[in-house]
C-alpha cells in the first residue's frame, strides 16, 4: 500500500524532472501563459540568445494594457509598449497570441480555460499572481515572477520548493443571494490574508462538488489572497463537461485517456494535510470588504468591526469608514463588474437577471466588462448586453480593465475619493486609482449597489429573484 | 551570472506595517514607463504613494525620506511583506533605491522568490526580534549601522548583538555564488528532453502539438 497522497502531491510528483535537494524540485511546465505585462520576459530571452524551448506550450494575450471601455478597438490603433512587445515577440518566437479581435481575446486566466488550453492534471504558470484561478480545473497553477518566466521559456521547467498542503472543506448549503464570490470572501475573512502562506490550498467538500465550474474559478482565483500561491480542486464530471469540446481540448482516444487519468486526481483517504479547516456556509450573507485587504470583510448586514489592530485602524483611516457603522447603505460612485474573478457568462447572466427592469442610480457610473471575447459573444447572443445597457450600465470590451487600474491611453481608473463597488479580487490602497476606495463584492451585490447608489443587499431588491 | 548577495552594511529602515503589498511597493501607475526591467526611475518610484504628496513633493515623515534613512540598505517590516501582485518591479525598485535585504516575519511567496533572482535577501525573523532590531535601528545613520552576512547567516546590530537567521541552503548557495539558474538548468538539457518524451507518451492528451 503506497503512502496516501494529496491531489496537489499527485500532480506535483508527476512533473518532477529532478530532485534538487533541500525540498526543491525541477518541475516540468505543461503550460506557460504570457500576458502583455509579462511579455518583457521575451526581451531577456532574446538578449540571452536562447530559443523558446516549446513555443506550442506558450499562450500570450493582450489583457492588462488594452482599452476596454471605449467600444471595439482597431488593433492597429494600440500604442501600449506592453502590447506591442507581446506582438513583436509572439511573432518572433512563434507563440499564439490572443490579440484584440481574436475570438478568445481577453483576460488570460479566463481565456486559457475558455479555449481549453489549460487542462486538469497539468502544471500551469504565468507571470501573474492570479494564475491560481486555473487550479479550479484540477491543475497545479501558480503565479511566477518575470525572471522565473524567462527560466520557463528557456527550459520548460521551473525550480520550485514543494509547499505544504492545506485543505478547506466547505459544508452546508449556500443560501439564496449568496454566490461563490461571497463564499470565498468569507473564507478569506476566516483565514486572513496570510492564513495559507507556504501552502497549496485545496478546496473540497459537498459545496465544491455541487458548485458549477465557473464558481470554482472564482474561489481558486482568490486563493492567493489567503497567501497561498496555489489553489486547486479535484477534477470531476463537472470539470470534464466544462472542458469537453473546447477548441484546445483533447479529442478521441486522447480525451478518453485524459478523463481516465483525471479521475485518479483526488486526495487519497488518509492523505496528510499540514492544516485543515472546515467551514459551514449555510448561514453566510453576501460579503463586502470594508478595508484595504480582502480579509477585512463582513456580511452585508453586519457592522464594520471594532478593532484596535494597527492594520484595521489604518484601513478605516484610508477608506473613510467608521467602526461600528453599518456597511450597507454606504453611498458609492462607481460599480465595476468584471475581472478574472467574476467576468464569466454565469456572472453576467446573474448580474443581468438582477439588473433587468432597474436603472443605475443617478451619479453612479457602472461598467460591465466581459472576461473574454467568447463570453462577450455568448452574452450578446443572449441579449445580456441589451439588459445592461437599458439599465444604464456601460458594456465594455474584454480585458483586465478597472481591476488593477493599469490604465492606458483611455485612462480607466477612478479619481481620488471615488468609492468603487467592484467584483474584482484586490482592494489594496490605490488599486483602482490613486486615492480610490474599493469594496469587493459579488456581481449580485454590485448590481444591487449600482441600482440603489449605495452598498446594497440584492435580497432587499423588490422582485429580485435570487 | 546572476547578481550575488554576500553581505550588506548600512542603516535599517523600520517600516513596521503588516501586509505591505507589491502595488504599494511598486505602484501600478509607475509601470507606464516601459522597460525590460521597469523604467529608468525605479528608485524614485519605490513606495511612491507613501513618499510623495499629490504634487509629488516628498513627505518628510516617511521613513525613507528622513535624512538618516535616505541611504538605508536594509528594510525592517511587518508580516506578509510583498503580498499580492507578482510584479518583479517591487524587488527592482527596492534594489534601485539601495535596499538589498528585507527582514520580515513572513513574505508574499512570489516576492520572496523574486528576491533571489535579483541578488536581494529576504530574511524571516519573528516579530519580537524584528521589534528589537527596529528599536536599535531608530537613530539611523550614522549611529545605527547593521551588517547582514549571508555566509554566517547572522545580523550584527549596532549594540553588538548577533542575531542568527536561516536561508534554505539551496537559495543561500545560489545567492552567495551568483549562480545563473537558467545555465544550471540547461546543464540538465538531456534530462529535460527525456522527461518531455516520457510525458508525451504517458499523457499524450497534454501535448497534442509537441
Amino acid at each position: 500500500m503506497s503512502k496516501p497522497l494529496t491531489l496537489f502531491e499527485k500532480i506535483w510528483n508527476e512533473h518532477v524532472v529532478a530532485d534538487l535537494g533541500d525540498g526543491f524540485s525541477l518541475l516540468f511546465i505543461d503550460r506557460h501563459n504570457v500576458n502583455d505585462m509579462g511579455a518583457r520576459a521575451f526581451i531577456t530571452l532574446e538578449k540571452m540568445n536562447l530559443p523558446l524551448r516549446h513555443p506550442e506550450l506558450n499562450l500570450a494575450a493582450a489583457d492588462h494594457m488594452v482599452a476596454t471601455l471605449c467600444g471595439p478597438l482597431d488593433p492597429s490603433s494600440v500604442t501600449s509598449p506592453y502590447v506591442l512587445t507581446a506582438r513583436k515577440y509572439a511573432e518572433k518566437f512563434g507563440v499564439r497570441l490572443l490579440d484584440i479581435g481574436n475570438d478568445y481575446h481577453g483576460i488570460l486566466h479566463v481565456s486559457a480555460a475558455e479555449l481549453g488550453f489549460a487542462l486538469p492534471g497539468t502544471t500551469i504558470v504565468c507571470g501573474d499572481s492570479h494564475t491560481c484561478t486555473l487550479g479550479a480545473l484540477g491543475a497545479v497553477a501558480w503565479g511566477i515572477g518575470q525572471s522565473e518566466a524567462v527560466h520557463v521559456m528557456a527550459t520548460q521547467t521551473s525550480v520550485q520548493r514543494k509547499p505544504k498542503n492545506m485543505r478547506v472543506t466547505l459544508t452546508g448549503t449556500v443560501p439564496a443571494g449568496v454566490t461563490p464570490k461571497d463564499v470565498m470572501l468569507y473564507i478569506i475573512g476566516q483565514m486572513g490574508v496570510a492564513g495559507a502562506t507556504g501552502h497549496a490550498l485545496e478546496f473540497a467538500g459537498p459545496v465544491i462538488e455541487a458548485m458549477p465550474m465557473e464558481g470554482r474559478f472564482t474561489l481558486c482565483n482568490m486563493a492567493v489572497e489567503t497567501g497561498a500561491r496555489f489553489g486547486l480542486m479535484a477534477p470531476d464530471d463537472t470539470t470534464a463537461e466544462y472542458v469537453n469540446g473546447r477548441p484546445d481540448a483533447p479529442t478521441g482516444a486522447d480525451w478518453d485517456a485524459a478523463v481516465a487519468y483525471w479521475q485518479t486526481l483526488r486526495s487519497d483517504d488518509g492523505a496528510a494535510f499540514d492544516q485543515e479547516l472546515t467551514l459551514d456556509v449555510s448561514n453566510i450573507e453576501p460579503q463586502v470588504t470594508w478595508g484595504i485587504n480582502p480579509g477585512q470583510v463582513v456580511g452585508i448586514g453586519d457592522a464594520i468591526p471594532e478593532s484596535n489592530a494597527e492594520v484595521d485602524r489604518r484601513a478605516l483611516d484610508y477608506t473613510k469608514l467608521e467602526e461600528g457603522a453599518a456597511i450597507k447603505g454606504t453611498p458609492i460612485d462607481m460599480v465595476f463588474i468584471g475581472s478574472c474573478t467574476n467576468s464569466r457568462i454565469s456572472d453576467l447572466r446573474a448580474a443581468a437577471a438582477a439588473a433587468k427592469g432597474r436603472k443605475v442610480a443617478d451619479g453612479v457610473t457602472a461598467w460591465v466588462v466581459p472576461g473574454c471575447q467568447s463570453i462577450k459573444q455568448q452574452a450578446e447572443a443572449e441579449g445580456l448586453d441589451k439588459t445592461f445597457i437599458e439599465a444604464g450600465f456601460m458594456w465594455g470590451q474584454p480585458g483586465c480593465s478597472m481591476c488593477g487600474g493599469s490604465g492606458n491611453e483611455h485612462t480607466e481608473i477612478g479619481k481620488p475619493g471615488t468609492r468603487i463597488v467592484s467584483t474584482t479580487n484586490r482592494n489594496f490602497v490605490g488599486r483602482q486609482g490613486v486615492g480610490t476606495y474599493t469594496h469587493l463584492v459579488s456581481p449580485l451585490t454590485a448590481v444591487a449597489s449600482a441600482t440603489t447608489g449605495r452598498i446594497a443587499d440584492v435580497r432587499d431588491l423588490e422582485g429580485a429573484d435570487v | 551570472m546572476s547578481e550575488k548577495f554576500v553581505s550588506v552594511t548600512g542603516a535599517a529602515a523600520p517600516l513596521l506595517r503588516a501586509n505591505i503589498d507589491t502595488d504599494t511597493i511598486s505602484p501600478t501607475r509607475t509601470e507606464k514607463e516601459f522597460g525590460e526591467k521597469g523604467g529608468s526611475n525605479l528608485a524614485q518610484f519605490l513606495f511612491a504613494n507613501w513618499r510623495y504628496d499629490e504634487n509629488d513633493n516628498p513627505l518628510p515623515d516617511f521613513v525613507l525620506n528622513r535624512t538618516s534613512f535616505k541611504s538605508a540598505k536594509i528594510l525592517l517590516t511587518g508580516p506578509n511583506f510583498g503580498c499580492g501582485s507578482s510584479r518583479e518591479s517591487a524587488v527592482w525598485m527596492l534594489k534601485a533605491f539601495g535596499i538589498s535585504c528585507v527582514i520580515a516575519p513572513s513574505f508574499g511567496e512570489i516576492f520572496y522568490n523574486n528576491c533571489f533572482k535579483n541578488g536581494a535577501l529576504p530574511v524571516i525573523l519573528d516579530e519580537a526580534t524584528i521589534d528589537g532590531l527596529a528599536k536599535e535601528a531608530e537613530p539611523g545613520e550614522p549611529e545605527a549601522i547593521f551588517t547582514v552576512d549571508l555566509e554566517s547567516q547572522t545580523i550584527a546590530t549596532p549594540s553588538g548583538k548577533t542575531v542568527p537567521f536561516t536561508i534554505p541552503a539551496f537559495r543561500r548557495q545560489g545567492l552567495l555564488e551568483g549562480l545563473d539558474e537558467i545555465s544550471l538548468t540547461l546543464q540538465r538539457d538531456a534530462e529535460i528532453s527525456e522527461f518531455a518524451t516520457r510525458a508525451k507518451q504517458s499523457r499524450p492528451w497534454a501535448y497534442p502539438n509537441s
